[in-house]
């Protein structure tokens, strides 16, 4: 461990897996009201991103031949806009005639559409990496001081720098999770998804329309996929990589437990943290492997504890 | 056919049946279609040369998978990984040791599958999603390996190494045409053997597995064994798909394609093809080959009549055709193409009683 940088990688850490805890967020919801594992979620977010950066026209460097030019705001409401339209169309017309079907043909069909908007995506806006028109400038940080520990500072770099951006989207990510958490515990809506994710059949008998229910979730998992875009994009730029780094989302929710959403959340924060603090090793292979690092934990969790931290306890031993 | 009896005269054993079933003229039409395959790159080397040699190992690969997945019902992601696990294997023993090809393609099955195993140790405490994510995890963290440790052996960061052209009895196998009838004939070695696999105790008490775990267990399967035979048999054949496409193209490393892509797509043609079926893994590699081709045939075309859109014309219509193509015979046809041959097979039985 080079223990200089630990607090930055530690403060790093946290302020990117708050975006991965968004981003899990939408895969638990989606699980939770209809059961389906959402591998096309990563795609989902990268879509949001592409569809914000054609909105607000590109940056003012690629500006040039865009149908559009509209302002950051503006241009996020109408990329959430089509991401709604975008779920809706999924869950009705992919995943509702696969109802009932095994677990294999479900994952298989998120995998398609996966692939799907991947193939869509690049025809439409292009292979090349984008420039997003991020309102913050990428460059600005925020330098923190760690005062020195009984006058002398030996073990820590005696600051730390943030980068404003990351702090901008940890920011926003943490109030659209507390939204949608509030959104879901306290709303009428919120308590016929919850009660759908209890059990189908008492749902309907009571009233519910179960599938509008799977529409709507399905629609707040583009909402959501959408903003999860958006934060990473401002970090890191449009490009179809951005499904990858979502891809990350997945060992986020197993940490968490499949069903519950602080959990989800807190997957996600230390799934950030992990990929940040290997880089804080002094073996170079460690210090390489931020990639791979949430796989590797997951594969522990698998091991150790497979219901993760706050899952239900459900899986046969068989 | 001379197989009918007439009114009154009946089989008496076992072997009468199957004379039935497996007459000489069926062995003998085996037996030219087998040398008419191995003749059939020479038909034009340019075109078919490549695309049998990609569907020979393409096959192979899903056979492993066709076992693991279709059979034992354990749904892998990592399938291109073992296959990179095996195409270094070979490489590597080949490079160092001066090991003959028909030494090196057993021993990449054998260490592929040994990884397999590693992957598949999860199993022992879940399944379905999780086991998924188990090797999906693989998927990330195999490649990753290749490019992080032993550099001299392994080609570093940039990934890649150059492989041998194999000889076989003096001859190199350095064109299509000629490396195909290496992988036609491992190809059919593998088709028996995953036969065999399907027909015997293995394959059906990794068939009860998949139809419901508790029972098996209660019948005396023992599961974490029979999981672990599976993942191994998998990974098996994906070493041997991998060690043959590594000598086929000559190179092996992370960017000739062993990513998550290759093995999502692995799957796709497996469930187009029919998941557990023998015929399963044919169809779908030769449906989703043909379809790639005709995506970059069409993409090239329009790129030459929008030339400013390029390079998203030629990439964009493969994932687009493919994630349409799976998502359409999930929902239309989930039983894949095996299935709807046999009902071909039935009406053309039935003819003309029945369309």
């Amino acid at each position: 461990m080079n223990w200089i940088l630990v607090p930055q990688q530690f403060m790093t850490g946290i302020l990117n897996g708050g975006t991965l805890a968004l981003i899990a967020l939408g895969i638990v919801l989606i699980y939770k009201s209809s059961e389906v594992f959402n591998f096309a979620h990563g795609h989902m977010v990268m879509l949001g991103a592409f569809l914000v950066w054609f909105f607000a026209g590109g940056t003012s460097q690629e500006a040039s031949g865009m149908p559009f030019a509209l302002p950051f705001g503006v241009a996020v409401v109408a990329a959430i806009t089509v991401a709604v339209l975008v779920g809706l169309a999924i869950e009705r017309f992919t995943l509702r005639p696969m109802t009932g079907q095994p677990l294999l043909a479900i994952i298989l069909v998120t995998l398609g559409l996966a692939q799907l908007l991947e193939g869509t995506t690049t025809l439409l806006f292009g292979t090349q990496p984008k420039g997003f028109p991020s309102p913050i400038d990428s460059s600005s940080v925020i330098t923190i001081e760690v005062p020195p520990i009984n006058g002398q500072s030996i073990v820590f770099l005696d600051r730390i720098i943030l980068k404003q951006v990351l702090v901008v989207t940890f920011i926003v990510a943490i109030i659209a999770a507390v939204i949608f958490i509030l959104f879901f515990r306290f709303t009428r809506a919120g308590l016929r998804m919850r009660a759908t994710s209890e059990n189908h059949e008492l749902a309907r008998s009571v009233g519910i329309k179960v599938p509008r229910v799977f529409g709507m979730s399905w629609a707040i998992a583009g909402i959501i996929a959408t903003i999860g875009g958006i934060l990473l994009a401002m970090v890191s730029g449009v490009s179809i990589n951005l499904a990858t780094v979502a891809l990350v989302a997945f060992p986020a929710i197993l940490l968490g437990g499949l069903e519950s959403f602080g959990g989800a959340i807190l997957g996600g924060l230390i799934v950030g943290l992990v990929a940040e603090m290997v880089k804080a090793s002094t073996v170079i292979q460690v210090r390489n492997s931020a990639e791979i690092a949430p796989y590797v934990l997951i594969l522990i969790v698998l091991i150790i504890r497979p219901e993760g931290l706050f899952g239900r306890k459900r899986i046969e031993r068989v | 056919m001379a197989s009918i009896k007439p009114a009154g005269e009946f089989n008496t054993a076992y072997e009468q049946d199957m004379r039935f079933l497996r007459n000489p003229r069926m062995i003998i039409l085996a037996i030219i279609a087998i040398a008419v395959t191995y003749y059939l790159p020479n038909l034009s080397p340019g075109y078919l040369g490549p695309t049998l040699n990609l569907l020979a190992y393409t096959i192979i690969a899903l056979q492993g998978l066709n076992i693991l997945t279709g059979l034992c019902g354990q749904i892998s992601l990592g399938q291109a990984a073992f296959m990179l696990v095996g195409a270094y294997a070979s490489a590597l023993l080949m490079i160092h040791i001066n090991w003959p090809i028909w030494l090196t393609i057993p021993a990449a099955g054998l260490v592929a599958g040994g990884v397999g195993l590693i992957f598949g140790l999860p199993s022992l405490r879940v399944k379905g999603f999780y086991l998924t994510m188990a090797t999906l995890a693989a998927q990330f963290i195999i490649p990753w390996l290749t490019r992080n440790i032993a550099p001299e052996y392994l080609g570093g960061t940039s990934g890649s190494i150059e492989v041998p052209v194999p000889v076989i009895f003096g001859v190199a196998l350095n064109d299509p045409v000629k490396f195909f009838y290496l992988s036609f004939t491992v190809l059919i070695i593998t088709t028996i053997l995953t036969n065999n696999v399907t027909r015997t105790k293995l394959g059906r008490a990794f068939v009860s597995i998949r139809d419901n775990d508790l029972a098996a267990e209660l019948l005396g399967v023992n599961l974490f064994s029979y999981k672990l035979r599976a993942f191994f048999i998998a990974a098996a054949l994906a070493g041997v798909a991998g060690a043959l496409k590594a000598h086929y193209q000559r190179g092996v490393g992370t960017e000739f394609g062993y990513g998550l892509g290759e093995s999502i797509i692995l799957l796709g043609m497996l469930v187009i093809g029919g998941l557990g079926t023998r015929l399963g893994p044919f169809f779908g590699a030769v449906t989703l080959i043909l379809l790639e081709d005709v995506a970059i045939e069409m993409g090239a075309r329009l790129a030459e009549i929008f030339p400013d859109q390029s390079a998203q014309l030629l990439t964009s219509f493969r994932p687009i055709f493919f994630g349409a193509v799976l998502i359409l015979f999930l929902i239309f046809e989930p039983r894949g193409l095996a299935h709807r041959w046999n009902l071909i097979k039935a009406a053309w039985r039935l003819r003309p009683f029945a369309r």
